[in-house]
């Protein structure tokens, strides 16, 4: 449940939105801003960190804070003492230098000068180039690999070393996105499978995308790197502390960048030892099933699972799209064509070719190698007999398997 | 710094206009295109500021209630496209083409018809920028563009035309900058009144002067950046794309190699300003006149080399993250000359604090903030954590409102009595200022602790933790916006009339402009000045 989008938008409702968006200002603005202001918690700083860098990145944060405080409340003093002092209303008489006369003047002019410099390039660079030596030190003694891939607009998690991936979204309800149940605690920062990794561990984190530039952040990890379409980069973490750690995309990826959450749960090695083989498993059993012939009615209900989680966000729960950027696969040519030609191969173009491969240039992303072959069937399937499409066939796991 | 030896009488001439519009689409008056195009500026500050109450609105609680998140998306985008390239810009380039011929004693600018072109190619690029929101309520097309102001590939390949709207927008912006800096700058080297040296044209000049240097130098860049994109999107090319061998980070070193200096093109203009005002409110010269000139100089210089601290999170090798946190740095050296020069510029003075130099004071105050948070957004560790975070935005928006917006309305309530002749009423200046600052600062201190606590930017909707200071930030904002129809009427009001400015409007006012009548007559300076 991925989608956010409001649909059957119009002006009227617009208007009715404006007025009952007026109603709750004023609402709140009695009952939450005045006792609100006193009870909330506010935070002011950094979360909490529980890695080595985002200890380290706080620790420079909260120096540097403190410097740049102490060099603002001098400067402005100063400039605030000369504006009381200097004043024509107190018949204070203008001076007429306009540069440094003497030898301690210029002193004056200099001292400043060599405090900025050293602030600069010694209180602040050493401790500053220290860091940026750690923070890139993703190769040493690592002991594992994360793969994390952006996607317009979900991540996908990989473990190279045990074969697993899988793709996690936003969990939260539509209902509460738009007001029509109450938020929950986790609202907008909550996913339906999280991302676990060992505590104590050096994880080397390899970032990419398949579409556009995302960016992974989890601020208690103190690290937030691009994902970049066609690269690779990378970052580290280590983390010292179970627990659940959330953070969200950084970069503005289109219309559901607000909605990509990141979650990542961080358990001690052996639990997460026993999540890894629980997860090959499932695996195994998921890819067993490629080889089995589906009846339509166990395809229609995987495919529309696969939908929901998949397609909703542009194709919308009703397949009508959202137009011009999103098409309808209702009613639609693409999805409306004969699956494969006679000799049982992808036709340019088609509904196969489109989920498989993707459409380049647009948010319709190659699917091929974020779904598993049941789950690729299973939606075609799905897509071809639903939202009023009535082409009544089907494709087997086992073709998309020989389609590869 | 410079005078005036022989005062000629400023001749009055009878001559002949073209009435009502064709006065104004044909006019290669100097003084007539600075009104356009503080005229234009001061409208598209508004429309502006009305898109981003919208997007405030939508962020005062958790929750999407006014909008979709595509609309959203261009809102934001369009709000910074219009407030720098229609707003600041302008407003910036209509100081110059009132005061720099008035400033430096010449009859007008060196390339009059090109001015005019200059001014009207705006409008219609305004209008190209905007007009796919209209469409799309119309029914054709999907809207604006929603990639955020910086146009980053390959989000924006896959966009619709509101991109290609505004590539074109961009184009026609760019080609009308340049053409106001190349006039600039042969103004300024072939029109100075005889005796005025380099060294002593007004340091408003000499601010105008860099950001001409920076806009002929970079604009090209963005211009060929967009022009890739075009032809990534339509015609066939990979620049951004890494399956045809290009590379999406092109496009962001593209972008802000031209992208940072534009800090510094909205700001320069407004840093010569400083000290004029404060030296006149001070009532006491500039202190340290070549250590400004030479700060210019030197920010100009180095604004051109640091342009990757913009993405430090895109992941680069360390040499790089080392060379570009430092060199960064390194502009905090000449820009504390600068506020050493303006405070003390205002030390031991005899100041009075008329509007000008609330907003002159007031610039400094919170420019100084946008200046320190600059300095630790360098650092590469920490940016990590600020880096596309609200603490960013928060930090560019004491930048460009409190460094540029307030800039500008030090200079217009400084010189309002020259363009008019006539005072401005004195009472409503400081209650705008008043206003002006206090929300400011309701509006912006929030955001910075909502980018510590781990709010990203850009995002329509956001998490319960971050509701409340993005409540007490929406407020502010509205107040913020509201308090500038203030500044709206009092411009007005002192257009239409008001208390009679003398020829030297302020007490302690210093410059060549200040020995013209106010208002200057429709030519000037025909008989140049005599500097000794």
């Amino acid at each position: 449940m991925a989608s956010v989008t409001l649909e059957s938008w119009t002006m009227d409702n617009m208007v009715g939105n404006v007025v009952e968006w007026l109603k709750k200002t004023i609402c709140l603005l009695i009952l939450f801003i005045l006792p609100g202001i006193a009870n909330a918690a506010y935070n002011f700083n950094f979360p909490e960190p529980v890695t080595p860098i985002a200890r380290e990145t706080l620790h420079i944060h909260n120096e540097f804070m403190l410097i740049i405080t102490i060099l603002f409340v001098v400067v402005f003093a100063i400039m605030i003492y000369s504006m009381i002092k200097h004043r024509k209303s107190i018949g204070h008489q203008p001076a007429s230098f306009s540069g440094p006369r003497s030898a301690l003047q210029w002193l004056w002019v200099l001292i400043p000068f060599a405090i900025l410099l050293f602030i600069d390039f010694v209180l602040m660079g050493i401790p500053a180039v220290k860091a940026i030596i750690t923070m890139e030190d993703t190769k040493n003694r690592a002991d594992m690999v994360l793969k994390v891939t952006g996607m317009q607009w979900k991540w996908q998690y990989e473990y190279p070393e045990a074969g697993i991936k899988f793709i996690s979204t936003l969990a939260t309800p539509r209902d509460q996105i738009t007001n029509a149940e109450a938020k929950g605690e986790h609202y907008l920062l909550e996913v339906d499978k999280p991302v676990v990794l060992p505590v104590g561990r050096k994880v080397r984190i390899l970032l990419t995308s398949t579409d556009v530039i995302h960016t992974w952040w989890v601020p208690q990890f103190g690290v937030k790197r691009d994902a970049i379409p066609g690269f690779l980069r990378e970052t580290w973490v280590l983390i010292e502390k179970p627990g659940t750690y959330r953070g969200q995309c950084a970069e503005l990826c289109g219309k559901d960048h607000g909605f990509m959450p990141v979650v990542v749960h961080a358990v001690p090695e052996p639990e997460y030892l026993a999540w890894l083989e629980q997860q090959k498993a499932e695996a195994k059993a998921a890819a067993g099933g490629a080889d089995r012939t589906w009846s339509s009615e166990e395809l229609m209900a995987a495919g529309k699972e696969v939908y929901e989680k998949q397609c909703v966000a542009c194709h919308q729960a009703s397949g009508q799209g959202l137009p011009p950027a999103f098409p309808a696969l209702a009613g639609s040519k693409v999805v409306n064509a004969p699956l494969l030609d006679m000799n049982g191969k992808i036709v340019k173009d088609s509904h196969v070719d489109r989920v498989m491969n993707g459409k380049p240039g647009t948010a319709m992303q190659a699917f091929r190698n974020t779904l598993s072959n049941v789950e690729l069937a299973a939606v075609i399937t799905y897509e071809r007999n639903s939202f009023g499409n009535r082409r009544g066939d089907m494709i087997q796991p086992a073709q998309i398997k020989a389609l590869r | 710094m410079s005078s005036v030896t022989t005062t000629h009488p400023v001749e009055q001439h009878a001559e002949y206009h073209p009435g009502g519009l064709l006065r104004w689409l044909t006019t290669t008056n100097h003084k007539d295109i600075g009104t356009m195009y503080m005229t234009f500026a001061l409208i598209m500050f508004f429309v502006g500021g009305i898109m981003i109450l919208a997007v405030r609105a939508e962020l005062f609680q958790p929750g999407l209630q006014l909008m979709k998140p595509e609309f959203f998306n261009q809102l934001i985008g369009v709000h910074a496209l219009v407030m720098i390239f229609a707003a600041l810009m302008p407003a910036a380039t209509g100081f110059a083409n009132w005061m720099i011929p008035l400033m430096i004693g010449a009859p007008d600018m060196a390339l009059p018809r090109l001015n005019n072109w200059g001014f009207w190619l705006l409008p219609p690029a305004a209008f190209l920028l905007t007009l796919p929101f209209s469409l799309a309520l119309l029914g054709f097309g999907d809207g604006a563009i929603a990639t955020g102001w910086t146009f980053y590939a390959p989000l924006s390949v896959q966009g619709g035309w509101g991109v290609d709207f505004a590539i074109l927008a961009v184009h026609i912006l760019g080609i009308s900058s340049i053409m106001g800096s190349i006039n600039i700058i042969v103004t300024i080297f072939n029109m100075r009144a005889p005796g005025m040296t380099m060294m002593k044209l007004p340091l408003f000049a000499w601010g105008w002067l860099i950001t001409a240097f920076l806009l002929i130098a970079t604009l090209p860049v963005l211009a060929g950046a967009v022009t890739m994109l075009l032809t990534d999107r339509h015609f066939g090319t990979h620049f951004f794309d890494a399956a045809g061998g290009g590379d999406p980070i092109l496009f962001q070193h593209l972008f802000w190699f031209f992208g940072h200096p534009e800090v510094y093109i909205l700001l320069l203009p407004v840093w010569g300003l400083m000290p004029h005002v404060l030296s006149t409110f001070s009532r006491k010269p500039v202190y340290g006149y070549k250590a400004q000139v030479y700060s210019f100089i030197a920010i100009g210089i180095l604004s051109v080399v640091v342009w990757a601290h913009h993405f430090f999170t895109a992941g680069m090798p360390i040499p790089a993250l080392i060379y570009f946190m430092f060199s960064t740095m390194a502009i905090s050296l000449p820009l504390a000359v600068l506020f050493f020069c303006w405070i003390a510029t205002m030390w031991k003075g005899a100041m009075s604090f008329e509007t000008p130099m609330l907003f002159a004071v007031g610039f400094i105050v919170l420019f100084g903030i946008a200046g320190l948070t600059g300095l630790i957004l360098a650092d590469v560790a920490a940016d990590a954590q600020y880096h596309h975070s609200y603490f960013v935005v928060a930090h560019f928006h004491y930048a460009l409102f409190a460094g540029g917006i307030m800039g500008v309305m030090t200079g217009v309530y400084y010189w309002l009595p020259k363009w008019t002749g006539h005072m401005y009423n004195e009472t409503l200046g400081k209650l705008h200022f008043w206003l002006t600052v206090i929300s400011f600062n309701l509006t912006f201190i929030p955001q910075f602790f909502l980018g510590l606590a781990g709010m990203p930017r850009r995002i329509p909707d956001y998490a319960l933790q971050f509701a409340e200071f993005n409540a007490i930030s929406t407020i502010g904002a509205f107040i913020l916006g509201l308090s500038q129809l203030l500044f709206a009427w009092n411009v007005w009001a002192c257009v239409r009339g008001g208390k009679k400015a003398e020829s030297r409007s302020w007490e302690g006012a210093e410059g060549l402009e200040w020995e013209l009548p106010s208002p200057p007559p429709h030519h000037t300076w025909e008989i140049q000045p005599q500097i000794k």
